[in-house]
């Protein structure tokens, strides 16, 4: 036997109290991994977009107002513009509110020649092209949706209703597209916007925002300001910003993700707290005379405190790594990435995210040891064993 | 020279606003090898002077020198290192950690030795054949009578081989067969492995197994009888 191994049989003495306690601090560190994993993806801007050569205009007050399809040739004869199209949210759902994912009207070509990471192939984007009801998507989601080539999509409307009143809007699938960045454009429904614009009920002359391809990424600030100040007096101003700016402020609208994160955290540690605290100090008043008795065997104060710590530190870290443990199961778990496919974010932890877990983990040990450690240390054998 | 040497030591405890005198200078030697009881009705101070003669307590004033230390002098650390090779501790109710098998509560001693987990193990194992108990060294102190886990008790004070042995009332949770089975058995180790024994105790009959016995009363001993 070792000195860890009285530690770990100590921690044996109430097996429910410590597996409940275990269980408690797990928990808290699978919420850690993930909240934490969760957030730095928002922080960092959400999917990952590689146009640093793209800019993209939106309403200048918020991105779910529409912009006139008016200003594209305004636009088209900024200094540095190279290429534009536009996209539109469309909202909908296919079969059940549960399959989310993303649906943009597009036009064919001008969408496939802005975005070259995507790819298709030459006949279905021909096909996309030319079929006013056409629609396409990636590889994936045709994979997980058993779509074939040729099959009729059914979508149903929450935000367009068509002009005769029916919600149902049905896609001919035309093609399926693969993308070489990661998540780069992989979850989302396209559709053309020739059809969009004919059939819907309102808003027709509008699009959502557009993209806009520049001849020099390091003119993006000047090329983004000609671009708004072209509309600035008018009833439509914009706000021009790279894909990655676009990427951020669209985190920011939904939330301080991070703020939100840290507040559930610093919640759920400060209950994990004084749980923990509580239940280390039972397990010390429950077994003083035996700690007197290893005093008694020439134990020292510091040994016998530090056997306390030990545990203590030993069941907060032990509970931190199975939680980070689980967290990154779950992150590699094919059911929780197919559900999450259509917003394309990613669970998988960074390395500092699980150092910082571990960190926390030993200090939230040492922090609910500390106090019984100190009792141990105090602890006289004569009166402790007097009392037993 | 006496291996236990207590010059004038006295013991009083503050309760309250009140000093209570447990000890009144005591002067006692025992010497080397020696089977000592230490009777004396309740409250005389009888435990008191066990734990300052083990180091586990400490005299208010008067000389405290054992095993060769002065124990007045040692600070906690260094008089914790002195139990660990000086003494070994029997108590009445055992003090067996509960959570450990037999082998284990005897091995406890050992973890603060350098010796390796193997020899350990080894010299756990000896000892618990010493006091007959080597066929329940997997046992938990709840799987085994009283008298066993005295023995076990024993194990454990005798594995680090320290040359004193204090015992505080050691059999008086015991029936009196079982008793006299403990009692035989410190005998064995006071006479065949040398070991000094003190043991108080509330009993006649088991003070008839020591070589001495000393009476306490109120703080003072009284008298000595071969």
């Amino acid at each position: 036997m070792s000195a860890l191994g009285l530690v770990w049989a100590n921690l044996q003495r109430r097996r429910v109290r410590t597996y409940l306690t275990l269980f408690s601090v797990l928990v808290a560190f699978l919420l850690f991994t993930l909240l934490r994993t969760l957030a730095a993806f928002f922080e960092a801007g959400g999917v990952d977009v590689s146009g640093s050569n793209r800019l993209v205009v939106s309403a200048k007050y918020s991105i779910i107002d529409d912009l006139p399809i008016s200003q594209r040739t305004a636009i088209a004869a900024v200094d540095g513009v190279e290429a534009l199209t536009h996209q539109t949210w469309f909202g909908g759902n296919y079969q059940d509110p549960r399959n989310f994912f993303p649906k943009f009207p597009v036009e064919p070509r001008a969408y496939f020649d802005m975005y070259p990471e995507i790819e298709i192939a030459a006949e279905q984007l021909d096909a996309f092209e030319n079929t006013r009801t056409a629609a396409v998507a990636p590889a994936k989601m045709l994979e997980k949706y058993g779509w074939r080539i040729g099959d009729k999509i059914p979508i149903e409307a929450d935000i367009y209703p068509q002009r005769d009143g029916s919600r149902l809007w049905e896609f001919d699938l035309v093609g399926s597209y693969t993308s070489s960045e990661e998540n780069g454009g992989q979850g989302t429904f396209l559709f053309h916007y020739d059809y969009f614009e004919e059939a819907r009920a309102f808003g027709q002359g509008t699009v959502g925002w557009w993209t806009v391809r520049i001849d020099d990424p390091t003119r993006a600030p000047e090329i983004a300001n000609a671009i708004d100040a072209l509309f600035e007096n008018s009833l439509d101003p914009t706000k021009t910003a790279t894909e990655d700016e676009l990427a951020r402020s669209f985190s920011a609208q939904i939330g301080d993700i991070g703020l939100i994160a840290n507040g559930i955290l610093s919640a759920v540690f400060f209950t994990i707290l004084l749980l923990t605290a509580v239940v280390m100090n039972q397990a010390l008043r429950d077994r003083i005379p035996e700690l007197a008795v290893l005093k008694t065997l020439g134990f020292s104060n510091a040994k016998v405190a530090g056997l306390v710590l030990a545990e203590s530190m030993l069941l907060c870290m032990l509970g931190g790594l199975l939680g980070v443990g689980l967290a990154i199961a779950l992150s590699q778990a094919p059911w929780l990435n197919e559900m999450l496919a259509g917003f394309s974010i990613g669970l998988t932890p960074s390395a500092p995210t699980i150092l910082t877990a571990v960190g926390i983990s030993a200090a939230l040990g040492g922090v609910v040891g500390l106090q019984p450690a100190l009792q141990a240390n105090r602890l006289t054998i004569a009166d402790a064993l007097r009392r037993s | 020279m006496p291996i236990v040497d207590l010059k004038q030591v006295e013991k009083s405890f503050v309760k309250g606003r009140q000093t209570v005198e447990v000890l009144l200078g005591i002067d006692l030697a025992i010497d080397q090898g020696d089977f000592v009881a230490l009777m004396g009705p309740s409250g005389s101070g009888k435990t008191t002077l066990l734990n300052i003669l083990g180091g586990i307590d400490r005299a208010t004033s008067g000389a405290v020198r054992v095993a060769d230390r002065d124990l007045s002098g040692l600070g906690s650390r260094d008089l914790a290192r002195w139990r660990a090779a000086s003494i070994g501790f029997i108590f009445q109710f055992y003090n067996l950690l509960p959570i450990l098998s037999a082998q284990r509560n005897v091995e406890l001693p050992l973890l603060l030795t350098r010796l390796s987990a193997k020899q350990r193990r080894r010299n756990a194992e000896t000892a618990l054949q010493v006091v007959g108990l080597a066929d329940r060294a997997k046992h938990k102190p709840a799987e085994l009578s009283g008298g066993q886990q005295q023995r076990v008790a024993i194990a454990r004070a005798i594995v680090a081989d320290p040359p004193i042995l204090v015992c505080d009332e050691p059999t008086g949770d015991l029936d009196r067969d079982t008793a006299n089975e403990i009692l035989e058995l410190l005998e064995i180790l006071n006479r065949d492995h040398g070991k000094t024994i003190v043991m108080v105790t509330h009993d006649p009959e088991a003070a008839k197994h020591a070589k001495h016995t000393l009476r306490l009363d109120k703080g003072r001993l009284m008298r000595e009888a071969a």
